[in-house]
């Protein structure tokens, strides 16, 4: 069998292996030039500024480097399968972020927020490690997935009842902190909707009435959709988070698609999602300024007011033109508030240059390709919906901030993963980056673990193109022989799923498996809407 | 195969994709802000990081005579380097102001290219212009020289004192500005930097009722009364009006201006029929009227033009107010303009150019505040040449204007500017203005001096002093203006 993480090999015949490589010697190599590039970085910020190397330079590299060697030694020591890229981007981008932060933190002397976030990202570190040492097999968490939405509706209720911060209440105080628990929530739905979802997308998988060429969801499963749909309005409106509430909302719309291959969970998905926002945008003031100022961002110029931030961090963007001002000579801090959080872009964008804000989006990508590789080749679908939804956060969180900045679309305060101040973000970004470590260390370690599968897995690959129709329908016969058993489903439902050879028996053997019944007058094993169209054509 | 085996990998693929068209659209988006949309951004007014540039780096200095008369401050602030000024008021007509919340003026603006280290000129690879961009660096400030004479410049200000007034001087050969003063004047430093305070000195110099920012020298024109008689006498030379300065004109006292009942008349006597001598000692105006009439509208604009008036190009290098005689008018209108009166207007630098044109035979050289221009390490980018801007009157004209203005000074209304052991040669007026002639005169003096064995004058001046405390008439203009000439002149010569 191939390696799991490499899809190119697919045309070939996989050659048995024995052991896979670990790629440990790979990842600590990438985290030592991570955190040297943070270095470089630091030591760059005092070059420009003051003409000397910064004299905590040794200490900064040091210290981040022993958090970084930690999270290497715990990932050696539990999760010695695991992506080798994950530690490392993290590491960078963590990295990177402090020296921003740092960068900015010159020119507000009064108010300095560099040390706050190396405490933050030394406890996410630290949590990283808990989650690594600790979290053994990841199907464990499938159990708390309903325990995770009450805390999930938990932490995001919380901020409502404490004052509103810059016109969102999204923050609470403690002990001198501030917490979002927001951040901490997004794992926590993503663990839901990976458990709920993989425990009943056979029943959301049924069709309903087709329109058009969209396969609509019953009306009984839309239920749940709605929920989320008015749960992610409830947070916008009373939170007034337009971002947190975009980033539940197509977390799950993108989960659910996953799960049940439905475009119409899509097309029901944006509607409403675009219902919601446009009549979010006409009646909440607060939203419907950030659209003018998106639309006509230097309408407050024009005005006489002078600038406002969106207007500023075009003009920092701009000003960095291909390569950059170069690492502290930039003037982002012209941003004015916000510039350390959700416009830390800007000022990597002005210093960086387009060279380096596309290297950081391409970290970023890199980042959630491995995650949803990782979820290729994890076996179970839970891991498999954990994996994408993690990914997923990331990927949405990047594009609605970083949208937002660069005017791509209307600006909604969020967080840059790792780069941001911001200590909750943070150490939730730590928590995914473990859950997305121990996900990829048990799809190659369980491939490790299980040698004999292999031959079996490497036929069906070769059959994937669907020539060998003997076999398929021997397969076939065997769902039969699964479903005329009766219940024999006291299989751990992942085992039967690994058997499975393609994804289309695959749907239909849990349709047939589904505890709902069959739907009314469906012939099982044609549920897709290609078929239908094609039965129908003649 | 790996993948496809197992549930959901079909979607899984396209949720993957879908983040690949997510970071696709931020990519090309980011490429738009940060490169195709960058000039716009850049050049936007209120971003201020082109502000931030230019007040980055200490500023080029203005130098008089070797030294600097401005300098720079760090003040640690967003517009880190704010300028300062050694002795503010008595250069601040030729300085200008730099201020980080009002801009440039003067030669801080026309020679802001280089102070500011922007000029192309500064780069240390010409053939490179692109370098500084590339690189983001700025060249350091380069420094303007100024022809100004430190002393001329002095005396012409303590000379003018808290009455409101203007000099210029230039060097009659070369077109050199050697004094431009201007008061009352101000301190330029006030406006330099940001804050309130800034903002209040704004706000108290421009609301000032005697206007101390305005610079009378160059932007200010006034009617140039008798002083303007060189000019008419120069047309009525050249034109063959008049060939003799000893010969009567034949002009009557009072002059009854052609097609009107009103009559001139004279502050002194003996202007019946007298002579140009005569009349240009004492300053007639009955027969400068006249002279003018004589000479026509065409033949005397013309003159005028060839002084430099009606020029509205003329930089030094910062622009110069159009001094104007309007010729297009009827004789009664023509009559008053060649005395210096009705619309005609002149800056006091134009008439020291008059005044230059008789000392250096006729010829009008261009008058120039800027010797050269230098990078910081001293090394020269730009000199200005002598450049001839018109012949104003035939040089056999120009002698015999000389000996005019020298009778003026020996033993007409320019006594008070005599200069013992050289020869002086001067024009007093006394400009009548406002409403029915009702506001008090503007003394007028222009002038030359030549040193004893010196092979030219060295030196030609204008001084106008506005609401001169005399009511003495024409004699105003030698009573109150000539002793400042006279200082100017003599700073000058004792060099």
């Amino acid at each position: 069998m191939p390696s799991p993480g490499t899809t190119t090999a697919q045309a070939d015949p996989p050659a048995p292996v024995v052991r896979l490589p670990r790629r440990r010697g790979i990842e600590f190599a990438l985290v030592v030039v991570a955190v040297l590039l943070s270095l470089y970085g630091y030591c760059d910020v005092g070059l420009a500024r003051t003409g000397s190397v910064p004299p905590g330079a040794v200490g900064h590299g040091a210290g981040l480097g022993a958090l970084a060697l930690l999270a290497h030694l715990a990932v050696r020591l539990r999760a010695p399968c695991a992506d080798p890229l994950l530690l490392p981007i993290a590491v960078l981008l963590n990295g990177l972020g402090l020296v921003l932060i740092h960068r900015l933190d010159l020119e507000t002397p009064a108010d300095r927020a560099a040390p706050t976030q190396l405490v933050w990202s030394t406890l996410g570190v630290g949590l990283f490690i808990a989650v690594v040492m600790l979290l053994r097999d990841h199907r464990v968490l499938q159990r708390y997935t309903y325990v995770s939405v009450v805390a999930a509706l938990a932490l995001l209720v919380l901020p409502i009842f404490f004052p509103s911060v810059n016109g969102a209440r999204i923050w609470i105080r403690v002990a001198g902190f501030s917490i979002q628990p927001g951040e901490f929530a997004k794992v926590m739905l993503a663990l839901f909707f990976a458990g709920y979802l993989a425990a009943n997308r056979t029943a959301l998988a049924y069709t309903g009435r087709r329109l058009w060429l969209l396969q609509l969801p019953t009306g009984r499963v839309l239920g749940p959709i709605l929920t989320v749909w008015l749960l992610s309005v409830g947070v916008l409106v009373l939170e007034r988070d337009l971002g947190t509430s975009l980033l539940f909302f197509g977390l799950f719309v993108i989960l659910l698609y996953v799960a049940t291959g439905r475009t119409g969970w899509i097309a029901v998905g944006l509607l409403l999602a675009a219902c919601g926002a446009f009549a979010v945008g006409w009646l909440e003031p607060h939203v419907h300024s950030r659209v003018e100022d998106w639309l006509h961002p230097f309408a407050s110029i024009e005005a006489g007011r002078g600038p406002n931030q969106l207007a500023q961090s075009l003009f920092a963007f701009a000003a960095g033109g291909f390569l950059g001002t170069g690492l502290g000579l930039g003037h982002s801090v012209l941003i004015g508030f916000a510039v350390k959080s959700d416009f830390i872009l800007a000022t990597a964008g002005e210093e960086l240059g387009l060279a380096g804000l596309s290297a950081i989006f391409l970290l970023y990508g890199l980042l959630v390709e491995r995650g949803i590789r990782a979820g290729l080749s994890v076996r179970d679908p839970f891991g498999r919906l954990l994996a994408v939804g993690l990914a997923s956060i990331v990927a949405l969180q990047v594009f609605v901030i970083a949208g937002g900045v660069t005017g791509l679309i209307p600006l909604t305060g969020m967080a840059m993963p790792f780069l941001a101040q911001g200590g909750s973000s943070v150490v939730t970004n730590w928590i995914i980056v473990a859950l997305l470590i121990r996900l990829s260390d048990s799809a190659r370690r369980r491939a490790e673990e299980e040698p004999h599968e292999k031959p079996d897995d490497g036929q069906d690959g070769r059959q994937d193109g669907g020539q060998d129709g003997g076999r398929r329908g021997g397969q076939l016969g065997e769902q039969h022989r699964e479903l005329h058993g009766g219940q024999r489903g006291d299989r751990p439902r992942e085992q039967q799923e690994e058997r499975r050879p393609d994804q289309h028996r695959g749907r239909a053997g849990d349709r047939h498996r589904g505890r709902h019944g069959r739907p009314r007058g469906e012939p099982y094993g044609e549920p897709r809407g290609e078929r239908h169209g094609e039965e129908a054509a003649p | 195969m790996t993948g496809n085996g197992r549930p959901m990998t079909r979607y899984i693929r396209h949720s993957a994709a879908f983040c690949a068209l997510l970071l696709l659209a931020l990519l090309v988006n980011a490429a738009r802000v940060q490169v195709v949309r960058a000039g716009t951004y850049d050049g936007n007014p209120a971003n201020r990081r082109s502000a931030i540039a230019r007040y980055g780096q200490p500023r080029g200095d203005i130098l008089v005579g070797g030294g600097a008369v401005t300098g720079s401050r760090d003040s640690g602030g967003r517009l880190r380097y704010e300028r300062s000024y050694r002795n503010g008021p008595l250069y601040a007509p030729v300085t200008g102001f730099a201020s980080q919340m009002y801009g440039t003026a003067f030669l801080e603006e026309a020679a802001d290219g280089v102070l500011a280290g922007t000029d192309p000129l500064l780069s240390p690879f010409p053939l490179l212009p692109l370098w500084n961009d590339f690189i983001r660096a700025r060249d350091p400030g380069g420094n303007v020289e100024t022809t100004l004479h430190a002393k001329a410049q002095r005396a012409a200000y303590s000379g003018l004192g808290a009455r409101r007034g203007a000099v210029a001087a230039l060097e009659p050969s070369t077109g050199r500005v050697l004094a431009l003063v201007s008061t009352p004047s101000y301190d330029p430093g006030e406006l330099s930097g940001t804050g309130p305070s800034v903002a209040r000195a704004w706000a108290r110099l421009n609301g000032a009722a005697d206007r101390p920012m305005l610079n009378r020298a160059v932007r200010q024109t006034y009617p140039p009364g008798s002083t303007f008689k060189v000019v008419t006498a120069a047309a009525a030379l050249d034109s063959g009006v008049v060939r003799d300065v000893d010969e009567p004109t034949g002009s009557p006292d009072p002059y009854r201006l052609p097609g009107s009942s009103t009559s001139l008349t004279n502050e002194v006597g003996g202007c019946e029929d007298a002579s140009l001598r005569y009349a240009f000692q004492w300053s007639c105006n009955t027969v400068f009227a006249g002279l003018g009439v004589d000479v026509g509208p065409a033949r005397m604009r013309a003159t005028a033009a060839g002084f430099g008036f009606n020029d509205a190009t003329l930089r030094i290098p910062f622009a110069v107010s159009p001094s104007t005689f309007d010729a297009r008018t009827d004789k009664a209108q023509l009559a008053l303009s060649s005395i210096g009166q009705y619309n005609t207007r002149a800056t006091p630098l134009q008439m020291a150019m008059v005044a230059a044109a008789v000392a250096n035979g006729g010829s009008v050289r261009t008058p120039h505040l800027v010797e050269r221009m230098t990078t910081a390490d001293g090394d020269t980018v730009l000199a200005t040449g002598q450049r001839t801007l018109r012949q104003a009157m035939n040089p056999g004209t120009a002698v015999r204007l000389r000996e005019l203005m020298r009778d003026v000074v020996e033993r007409g209304t320019g006594t008070n500017a005599a200069i013992p052991g050289a020869t002086v040669g001067g024009k007093s007026g006394t400009a009548q203005h406002g409403i029915h002639n009702s506001g008090t005169p503007y003394a007028w003096f222009v002038a030359w001096a030549q040193a004893e064995g010196a092979m030219e004058p060295a030196v030609a001046v204008a001084v106008v002093i506005e609401h001169a405390a005399a009511d003495r008439g024409d004699i105003s203009g030698g009573g109150d203006a000539a002793p400042v000439a006279r200082a100017v002149m003599k700073a000058v010569l004792d060099r």
